[in-house]
C-alpha cells in the first residue's frame, strides 16, 4: 500500500511539470486563435487605460490628485471647462456667464441635461453642491480631504471668501463671493467643483466621511455611488486592481465611440509599457524618455502634452555661499539650458525663462536672462571670494528611482548639470535620497543646497505657480524677501485677469531679478497608446474625456 | 501532539508582540512621513501638520505605539492612510490573490524541484546532473524582478502568448464569490473567466518559483545522493529487493524529511517574495500593496501587513513541523 501511494507522490509531481509545459502551449494556440477574430470583427469599443494608482475618492470634492482626477473628468462635469488643448477656462455645464460686479458671476446653464441618476440638473443642483462645498466642518474640511475649496476659497463656511448662491431660475445660478478673486473662473475647470447629483449625495451620505478622529474614511457615496452629468457613469471599483466605467446613454453631449473605459492599476512604469506592448491596455501616461524612441519604432503612438509644467533648479540660501546674489547668477550663467534639453529631455520641451509656462496669466517676455556664459559665471565666483585655490562648494541633492511630468529622469538631469557646473569650478558634494525622503529633506529641514525641482500647474493660475513657490518663506529656499511675499499676496486678491496680468509680470521680474533659483526647463509629458487609438485629447491640465478618444479596430 | 501543537501556538504570543516593537519603532524610523509622501512635492507645513494631527502622528512614539497596540489587541488594526479602509479589510480583500498565486508557485516549486533533484541524483555526475545542478545555481541567483521583466518580455510581448499583467482580463466582467480567480470561475462556470485567470498566474508563477524551485531541486538532490548511498540501500539492494520498493520506500521518503522543512520555509519566503513579483506584474496581491505602503509610509498598512503575514509564517512553520512528525516517525518519540 505504502507502495502505491510512492509512486502517486512522483507521479503527481511529474504531472505537475509536464501539465504547466503543455498549459503554456495551449495558451499560445488559444491567444493566436483570439487576434485572428478580432482582427477581422468591428470596432472593439472598450478603452482601456493604464493607471498608476487607485483613485483615492470618487468623490471629485475630496480629492487632489491626478489619478482621481483622470477617473473624476469622466463621469463629472462643472460649470466651467477648458478649450480643447489649452488651459483656457471654456463653458461647459454653464453655457455662458457674466461679471456684473467685481464679486458676482451669473451662469446660464445648459438646458435639458440630467444627472446619472435621471435626475435634472439645474440651478438648484449648483447651488446644492457649492453650498455643500462651504458647509464641510472636520475631517471633511481638513486640507487632506476638501484640499482645493480650503485652497481657492480659503477657508469654509464665514471663513471662505464664498458667499452665496442663489438660483434665479431652472437655468440661472448667481454666485456672490465675498471679495474680489480673479482667478474664481478659471479654478472651477478643477474637478473638485464639479456638480453631483443632489439627490446621490445625500442618499448615499456623501458628508458622512470621518470614520474616527484619527482615521478618516471616505464616505459610502465617495467609495461607490459617483453620480455626475458626464459621459461615462460608473460601473465598479475594484480596488488595486481597476476601476470600470460605461458610456452614459443619455449624455447630453457627444457620447463619442467609447462604451467602456477601464482604468487598469499598474504601478511600476516598466510593468505600464510591457502591458502596452502585451496589449493588455491601449494607453499610458508618463512614458519614460528612455522608452519614447523604442515604442514609437515598434509603431505605437505617442501623444504630446503641451507642457504645463517647470522644473527648476532650486537654490538653499541658508547654505552657505548660496545667500550671496553673486553666486547665484553665476550659477545661471553656468548652466546651458539647451544642451540640458537636447541631452537627457524629451523632445520638444522648451527652456524656461521664469517660473511658468508661457501660457499662465503674467508670464512675462523681458524677465532678465541669465544666458549660457561659462566665463561670466567664472567672473562672479571670483568677485564672490571663490577661486581655484578655494573653491564654491556646495551640496546638490536630487531624488532617485522617481519619475515625475516636470522631471522624467532626475538622475540624467542632474549628471547633464553637474558637468557644467564642475566646468565652471564648482565643486559639487551629490546627494541622493528616495522620493519621500527627499521631499522631506528639501521641505522640512535646512540641510541642503541646490536642488531640483518642480510642478504641474493644476489650472490657469499664476499662484499656482509663484505663489506656492515664493508666497511664504520655506525651508525649501531659506530666504525671507518681505517684499516679493507682499506682491504675492496683494496679487492673489486682484479682481479681473487684466490687473493680475500686470501684477504677475512685475512679480516674475521681481523674481528672476532676485533669482531664487534657476528655472531650467517645461519638459513634454508623453503617452503612448496602441495604433488603434487613432486620436486622444491630450490637454495641458489633463482635462482629457475620453468621448473624445477615436478608435480604429 | 496536541500539546506541542498549544504550546507553540503559545509561544506565539510573545514572539509577535516583540515583533510589534520592533515592526513600529522601523516603520517610524523610515524618512519621511506619511504626510509627506500623500501631499507631494508642495506639501505646506500646514498640511503636514494637519494630516500628523488627523492621525495621531504628532504624539509622542511611546504613545502611538500603546494606542496601536491598545488598538491591535481589540482586533482594530487601523485604516490605511492611502485608501482611507480599514488595514484588515485590505488585507483581506487582497490576500485570495497572493494566497492564489502563491500556491501556484508552490506546486511549481515542489513539483519541479523534486523531479529534478530526483532525476539528477540518479544520474550523479553524468551531463544532466551537471546542468540541473548548473541550472538551480542560476535560479538561485537571478533576482525576480529581472526574471519578471524578462519572462514578460519573451511571452507576454515578444511571443503573446500569455498575459502581461494582472490577474484577469478585465473585459471578462467575470463573477467573484471567493476571490480565488480561478476558484470562482470553475464555481461559476465560466470557464473562460477560470482559463484566463490561470493564465495570469503562469508568468508570475514562474518568476515566484524560481529560488524555492531552485533551493528544493539542490536539497532533494543532496538529501536522495546521502539515502542512496546509505548502507541500507545497499543491503536491501544486496537482498534483491526490487528497483521499484528501493526507489520509493527506502530513498524517496526518506530523503523527503530534509525536503520537507524546506517548503515550510520556502512557503514563508515567498510571501515575502511576492511584494516584488506581484509589482513587475501589476498582480493586485498583498504583496504590490504593500509595496506602494512602503513608498507612501502607509504606517497601518505597513505594521498591520507585516504582522498578518508573520502569523501566517508561523502557523505554516508549525504545520511544517507537525507534517514532519508523520513523515518521520522518529521525530514524534522526541
Amino acid at each position: 500500500m505504502l507502495h502505491t501511494a510512492r509512486r502517486r507522490w512522483l507521479a503527481g509531481a511529474a504531472a505537475v511539470a509536464v501539465g504547466a509545459i503543455v498549459l503554456t502551449a495551449c495558451a499560445s494556440q488559444r491567444d493566436d486563435g483570439g487576434g485572428d477574430d478580432e482582427a477581422s470583427g468591428d470596432v472593439d469599443t472598450t478603452f482601456v487605460f493604464g493607471a498608476s494608482g487607485d483613485p483615492a475618492s470618487l468623490d471629485p470634492a475630496f480629492a487632489s490628485d491626478g489619478e482621481t482626477f483622470r477617473v473624476a473628468r469622466q463621469m463629472f462635469e462643472g460649470l466651467v471647462g477648458t478649450v480643447p488643448g489649452t488651459a483656457d477656462p471654456a463653458p461647459l455645464l454653464a453655457k455662458s456667464w457674466e461679471q456684473p460686479d467685481d464679486t458676482t458671476y451669473v451662469f446660464t446653464l445648459e438646458e435639458g441635461v440630467t444627472f446619472h441618476d435621471g435626475t435634472d440638473f439645474n440651478a438648484e443642483a449648483v447651488c446644492f453642491n457649492f453650498d455643500r462645498q462651504n458647509a464641510f466642518t472636520g475631517v471633511a474640511a481638513s486640507q487632506s480631504m476638501a484640499y482645493y475649496w480650503g485652497v481657492i476659497m480659503r477657508g469654509f463656511g464665514a471663513d471662505s471668501i464664498y458667499d452665496s448662491c442663489t438660483a434665479d431660475s431652472e437655468t440661472q445660478a448667481t454666485i456672490t463671493l465675498k471679495q474680489p478673486f480673479a482667478g474664481f473662473i478659471p479654478a472651477l475647470s478643477l474637478p473638485s467643483f464639479s456638480i453631483q447629483s443632489p439627490t446621490a449625495l445625500e442618499e448615499y451620505g456623501a458628508d458622512d466621511v470621518g470614520g474616527t478622529e484619527e482615521a478618516p474614511v471616505q464616505s459610502e457615496y465617495g467609495q461607490e455611488h459617483p453620480t455626475g452629468t458626464g459621459p461615462f457613469m460608473f460601473d465598479s471599483i475594484s480596488l488595486g486592481e481597476q476601476t470600470v466605467l460605461t458610456a452614459n446613454p443619455d449624455y447630453w453631449g457627444e457620447q463619442g465611440v467609447v462604451e467602456e473605459v477601464i482604468f487598469r492599476v499598474i504601478g511600476d512604469t516598466t510593468a505600464r509599457r510591457q502591458a502596452l506592448e502585451s496589449g493588455s491596455i491601449d494607453g499610458y501616461d508618463l512614458v519614460a524618455p528612455a522608452d519614447l524612441q523604442s515604442l514609437e519604432d515598434a509603431g505605437f503612438s505617442l501623444v504630446n502634452r503641451d507642457p504645463f509644467n517647470v522644473l527648476y533648479l532650486g537654490m538653499n540660501q541658508a547654505a552657505p555661499g548660496l545667500s550671496d546674489p553673486k553666486v547665484r547668477q553665476a550659477i545661471a550663467h553656468a548652466i546651458d539650458k539647451d544642451a540640458l534639453i537636447t541631452q537627457v529631455l524629451p523632445e520638444g520641451t522648451v527652456a524656461a525663462s521664469q517660473f511658468m509656462p508661457d501660457a499662465v496669466i503674467g508670464w512675462n517676455e523681458d524677465v532678465t536672462q541669465y544666458d549660457y556664459d561659462p566665463e561670466a559665471a567664472q567672473a562672479l565666483l571670483a568677485e564672490a571670494g571663490y577661486t581655484e585655490a578655494n573653491p564654491l562648494t556646495i551640496t546638490f541633492n536630487y531624488p532617485v528611482n522617481i519619475s515625475r511630468p516636470y522631471m522624467p529622469n532626475p538622475e540624467q538631469i542632474f549628471t547633464n548639470l553637474q558637468s557644467q557646473l564642475e566646468a565652471v569650478g564648482i565643486v559639487l558634494n551629490p546627494v541622493t535620497n528616495e522620493w519621500v525622503e527627499y521631499l522631506d529633506l528639501i521641505q522640512g529641514g535646512t540641510d541642503h543646497g541646490i536642488h531640483l525641482l518642480g510642478w504641474t500647474g493644476d489650472y490657469n493660475d499664476p499662484d499656482n505657480f509663484v505663489g506656492t513657490f515664493f508666497g511664504l518663506p520655506t525651508n525649501e529656499w531659506g530666504f525671507d524677501n518681505a517684499e516679493l511675499f507682499q506682491a504675492l499676496t496683494d496679487a492673489r486678491g486682484l479682481a479681473t485677469e487684466e490687473e493680475q496680468e500686470a501684477a504677475y509680470a512685475a512679480i516674475n521680474e521681481q523674481i528672476m531679478e532676485f533669482l531664487p533659483g534657476v528655472p531650467l526647463a517645461h519638459p513634454v509629458p508623453t503617452l503612448a497608446f496602441d495604433a488603434r487609438v487613432t486620436s486622444y485629447p491630450a490637454s495641458p491640465v489633463q482635462d482629457e474625456v475620453y468621448n473624445m478618444v477615436e478608435l480604429s479596430e | 501532539m496536541l500539546r506541542t501543537i498549544g504550546r507553540r501556538l503559545l509561544l506565539l504570543v510573545p514572539t509577535l508582540f516583540g515583533l510589534t516593537l520592533l515592526l513600529f519603532f522601523w516603520v517610524r524610523a523610515l524618512p519621511g512621513g506619511p504626510a509627506v509622501a500623500l501631499l507631494g512635492e508642495r506639501a505646506t507645513p500646514e498640511r503636514v501638520a494637519e494630516i500628523n494631527e488627523l492621525y495621531g502622528f504628532n504624539e509622542p512614539l511611546i504613545a502611538q505605539y500603546f494606542t496601536w497596540l491598545g488598538q491591535l489587541l481589540q482586533g482594530n488594526f487601523g485604516v490605511s492612510i492611502q485608501t482611507q479602509r480599514p488595514v484588515t479589510e485590505e488585507f483581506l480583500r487582497r490576500f485570495p490573490a497572493t494566497l492564489e498565486l502563491t500556491m501556484f508557485a508552490i506546486i511549481l516549486a515542489v513539483g519541479v524541484g523534486i523531479t529534478i533533484g530526483y532525476w539528477a541524483a540518479r544520474r550523479q555526475g553524468k551531463p544532466a546532473d551537471h546542468f540541473a545542478v548548473f541550472a538551480s545555481l542560476i535560479g538561485i541567483t537571478i533576482p525576480v524582478f529581472f526574471l519578471g521583466v524578462i519572462l514578460k518580455w519573451i511571452f507576454a510581448v515578444q511571443l503573446g502568448w500569455l498575459p502581461s499583467d494582472g490577474r484577469q482580463d478585465p473585459r471578462l466582467d467575470a463573477t467573484h464569490y471567493t476571490n480565488f480567480y480561478v476558484l470562482d470561475g470553475i464555481i461559476t462556470g465560466e470557464w473562460d473567466a477560470a482559463w484566463d485567470a490561470f493564465l495570469h498566474l503562469i508568468l508570475p508563477g514562474i518568476a515566484l518559483a524560481t529560488i524555492p524551485l531552485a533551493i528544493i531541486t539542490r536539497i532533494t538532490r543532496a538529501s536522495v545522493l546521502e539515502v542512496q548511498n546509505s548502507d541500507y540501500v545497499r543491503t536491501g539492494m544486496a537482498k534483491g529487493i526490487s528497483r521499484g520498493t528501493i526507489r520509493g520506500r527506502f530513498i524517496l521518503r526518506n530523503s523527503l524529511l530534509p525536503v520537507v522543512t524546506t517548503i515550510g520555509l520556502q512557503f514563508g519566503l515567498l510571501l515575502s517574495g511576492a511584494i516584488l513579483t506581484e509589482s513587475v506584474f501589476a498582480y493586485p496581491g498583498i504583496g504590490s500593496f504593500l509595496y506602494r505602503a512602503i513608498f507612501n509610509r502607509d504606517y497601518p498598512v505597513l505594521q498591520g501587513f507585516i504582522l498578518f503575514i508573520a502569523v501566517i509564517y508561523a502557523l505554516i512553520n508549525l504545520a511544517v513541523d507537525v507534517s514532519y512528525s508523520f513523515i518521520d516517525p522518529r521525530v514524534r518519540v522526541q
